[in-house]
């Protein structure tokens, strides 16, 4: 697994970026993830935190997408 | 061309009022749909083709309901309507339902796909599931502008090559690209361009299971306009359109004739053997490919709109320096929430200070049309009970409630809009969100309950965004304690006479200010504390579920939008609507004050009932008696106190603060009666209208009492303790 360096999205600083590799959630927070376009092979963009550490926002496909960590921690990038 | 126009239009009569599509009106003109993403300026294209001819009750930033507006074009009138902004069809929230709904059923002549220029890639995926639905898309650009100003190019051409559809560049706000839009839209309603949109690349995986539906599809309904598309929603198990085709219904509604094919029977809907089949293979197929259904489809649609956007784009660099230090600064750990107090703070102080005077101007006016109307009624020798009932019951009513409400409402509306408008109300959502995630409540929580500054009824309604039924369940029980609209007048005025008091006049309107706040944030923490509770302790137990909201790039606000929705559909409303419950309250007033049963009035024997129970939570039996008579409008609470203290019997104007402050002294006022009655308005039950509202969003009698009994308790426990602390100190 090690060999392409997945982490977590969570686990990326903030000005870090990653694409995606896997989506480890299912229901409504799947499909809305995909509706936001966090589909496999798009690259994602550690943009910002809030004031208390959670949710963290990401620049994915040009726009702004704020995540809680519980999100973060199911998405599975490749660090770039 | 005119028989294919008029063709059409029979069709469009000819529709069926399925799935809350009701047609209000004629249904000969055109129809012309809005649809696109959230942010993506779809209502101002809205309101630039229809020159804002649209009067409805929704609250900017949201569309919350479906709005109609008239666009006459070449001497055709044709209707417009604007649909809620998703990102997607495919995932059945109740927003995606009304959108999809409308295409698909209400069959709109010309869908218009408003995207944004910025983030051209991301809109495609919503403008590539519309075009499975309907040919008949146009593509809208919008935001040119902005996506200029980032260095970011559209090639029109190339767009219109690759989806096969008619695309229009915009920037609506300035008016640009318009004309283009309004031509566009005119030649595709009049047949004259037919578009050839690109057919949809299914996945391999779904292929040959789309293909067999689609096959038995065709064999009953050989013209079924978008059968791939009707398989894909079998195939992941939507039920809106598994019933629409059991009751037979979907055909009817999608055929052209609008004649059934097959005999409908509302009674035994699964009898047809041809339904049934399609049904059960739909039923098996899926099995198969639930787990890869959505994936796959949604993958394929981005790496069409990755595909096309690679060759239709061009970028030099994405982001503005400007906007990203704004958002580090905006949510930084240091900044980010007193920056957001600040704000707060600045609203309420604007809205204080500006309200005064027009407050006491309009007061002036209208009380100068009283003794002018009191003078009319004695010209005309109208009885002494008529003069009361009328001018000084229901005229004085609607006086009080106009002068106290329109110029601090005039005030704080064009804020919080401009605040909306420039892309902060997202930003407040994200800083907190880490809190209402403690409180087990959804993070735009924080939306619906910066809506109930305004009118918490509107704020019930905005919950509308939250998706978790449980999660919005809170945000309708909890949004009551922040103070709305009504209820500032009374906190401000209880801030500057017994508080500010204490302070030089220099900082008078300061510590008013910042009382308001402390209040306001008191609201905030009773929201969490009561979220937390309700998600740990009671039936609506549950864990925070996720939180994805976008964080829409900085606007420049347009004034004029601005000005016109929030004093048209905003404030005009909220009076309106105080208006007709001050009337009758007015009116009550009067009676009770008036009629005599022995010695004392109706009201003063009321009042004096309901005193131990006043007392002992720091009030007394008037105010009480008022907050009972209040309860359609909180607008109309210190008024009716006021009348019930003075022996004239009938709410009155008085000409200062400083003979307001006497007359309460005189009733046996202190700061601990200030205190607990700005408590007591913070957390008591909400007003008739909210209450209406939250029965009509919820449809349950038990949660609509919840509603009102939680806040009363909690209102009653409060001033109970503080009250009975006070008193025990020695201090009350």
């Amino acid at each position: 697994m090690n060999a392409k360096k997945l982490s977590k999205l969570s686990e990326l600083g903030s000005g870090e970026r990653g694409r995606v590799r896997a989506i480890e959630l299912t229901g409504m927070a799947r499909r809305r993830l995909l509706d936001f376009g966090f589909v496999p092979d798009t690259e994602i963009e550690v943009a910002f935190r809030s004031p208390m550490g959670d949710p963290t926002s990401y620049r994915i496909k040009d726009s702004m997408i704020a995540l809680r960590r519980e999100e973060s921690d199911c998405i599975v990038v490749e660090r770039i | 061309m005119a028989t294919a126009l008029a063709e059409r239009l029979k069709a469009t009569e000819e529709r069926g009022d399925l799935f809350q599509i009701k047609w209000s009106g004629s249904r000969r003109e055109p129809v012309i749909a809005l649809a696109g993403n959230p942010n993506t300026g779809k209502s101002t294209v809205f309101n630039a083709l229809t020159g804002l001819h649209q009067h409805t009750g929704n609250w900017p930033g949201k569309t919350v309901k479906r709005m109609d507006g008239r666009l006459e074009l070449g001497g055709q009138r044709y209707r417009v309507v604007d649909l809620p902004g998703t990102y997607s069809l495919l995932s059945t929230s109740s927003d995606e339902e009304i959108a999809r709904n409308f295409i698909l059923f209400g069959k709109p002549d010309v869908t218009v796909v408003v995207a944004d220029s910025t983030s051209l890639e991301r809109n495609l995926n919503l403008t590539l599931q519309i075009m499975q639905i309907t040919p008949n898309v146009i593509l809208c650009c919008n935001l040119i502008d902005e996506a200029e100003r980032k260095s970011v190019t559209v090639h029109k051409q190339m767009l219109e090559q690759d989806l096969g559809i008619p695309v229009v560049v915009t920037a609506a706000r300035t008016g640009r690209g318009l004309d283009d839009l309004k031509t566009a839209v005119e030649a595709m309603a009049r047949g004259t361009i037919t578009p050839k949109p690109l057919a949809a690349h299914y996945p391999v995986e779904l292929r040959e299971p789309i293909e067999k539906i689609v096959g038995l599809l065709k064999s009953v309904y050989p013209d079924l306009p978008n059968a791939p598309w009707l398989a894909l929603r079998l195939l992941d198990g939507d039920q809106g359109i598994r019933r629409a085709l059991e009751s037979g219904r979907l055909m009817e509604q999608l055929m052209e004739n609008g004649a059934p094919l097959l005999p409908r029977s509302a009674e035994t809907p699964s009898a047809n053997p041809a339904l049934q089949q399609i049904l059960h293979t739909a039923d098996e197929l899926s099995e198969q490919t639930r787990n890869v259904l959505h994936d796959k489809f949604v993958e394929s649609l981005f790496h069409d709109a990755h595909r096309i956007a690679q060759r239709s784009v061009s970028r030099k660099s994405a982001m503005s320096l400007w906007e990203g230090s704004l958002d580090r600064f905006l949510t930084s750990r240091i900044f980010g929430l007193p920056a957001m107090l600040l704000l707060l703070a600045c609203v309420f102080f604007l809205t204080i200070e500006g309200a005064n005077i027009p407050s006491q101007m309009i007061a002036a006016g209208l009380f100068a049309v009283e003794d002018a109307l009191d003078g009319f009624f004695t010209t005309l020798q109208a009885p002494w009970w008529l003069t009361g009932f009328l001018v000084h019951g229901v005229y004085r009513g609607l006086a009080w409630v106009v002068s106290v409400m329109l110029p601090p409402m005039a005030i704080f509306f064009p804020i919080f809009t401009f605040l909306e408008d420039f892309g902060y109300l997202p930003r407040v959502a994200f800083n907190m969100d880490r809190l209402f995630k403690w409180s087990g409540a959804h993070g735009k929580q924080a939306l619906s309950m910066g809506m109930g500054f305004g009118c918490n009824a509107a704020g019930v309604i905005s919950t509308r965004i939250i998706d978790s039924p449980r999660e919005r369940l809170i945000a309708i029980l909890t949004n009551n304690f922040v103070p709305c609209n009504g209820r500032w007048p009374t906190l401000i005025m209880l801030a500057s006479l017994f508080v500010a008091a204490a302070f030089p006049a220099g900082v008078a309107s300061v510590a008013a200010a910042s009382t308001v706040v402390g209040v306001t944030l008191f609201g905030v923490l009773v929201t969490l504390l009561v979220s937390r509770f309700l998600s740990t302790k009671t039936s609506l137990k549950g864990e925070s579920s996720f939180f994805q909201i976008e964080l829409p790039p900085y606007r420049r606000p347009q004034f004029l939008r601005i000005v016109y929705t929030s004093l048209i559909d905003r404030t005009l409303l909220v009076l309106w609507r105080a208006v007709v419950m001050a009337a009758p309250a007015g009116g009550l007033c009067w009676i009770l004050a008036n009629t005599y049963v022995g010695q004392q009035s109706i009201f003063a024997r009321l009042s004096g009932f309901l005193h131990p129970i006043g007392y002992a939570i720091g009030l007394d039996g008037v105010i009480l008696l008022a907050y009972i008579i209040a309860i359609p409008a909180n607008e109309i609470i210190v008024p009716t106190i006021i009348m019930g203290y003075m022996a004239a019997g009938q709410m009155t104007e008085l000409d200062s603060d400083v003979e307001l402050k006497t007359l309460f002294v005189q009733n046996g006022w202190s700061v601990l009666t200030a205190v607990c009655l700005m408590f007591f308005s913070l957390l008591h039950y909400p007003c008739s209208t909210t209450t209406m509202t939250i029965w009509k969003e919820t449809r349950s009698v038990k949660w609509t009492v919840v509603s009102n009994l939680m806040p009363l308790a909690l209102a009653v426990a409060v001033c109970f303790a503080i009250a009975q602390t006070v008193r025990w100190l020695g201090w009350g």
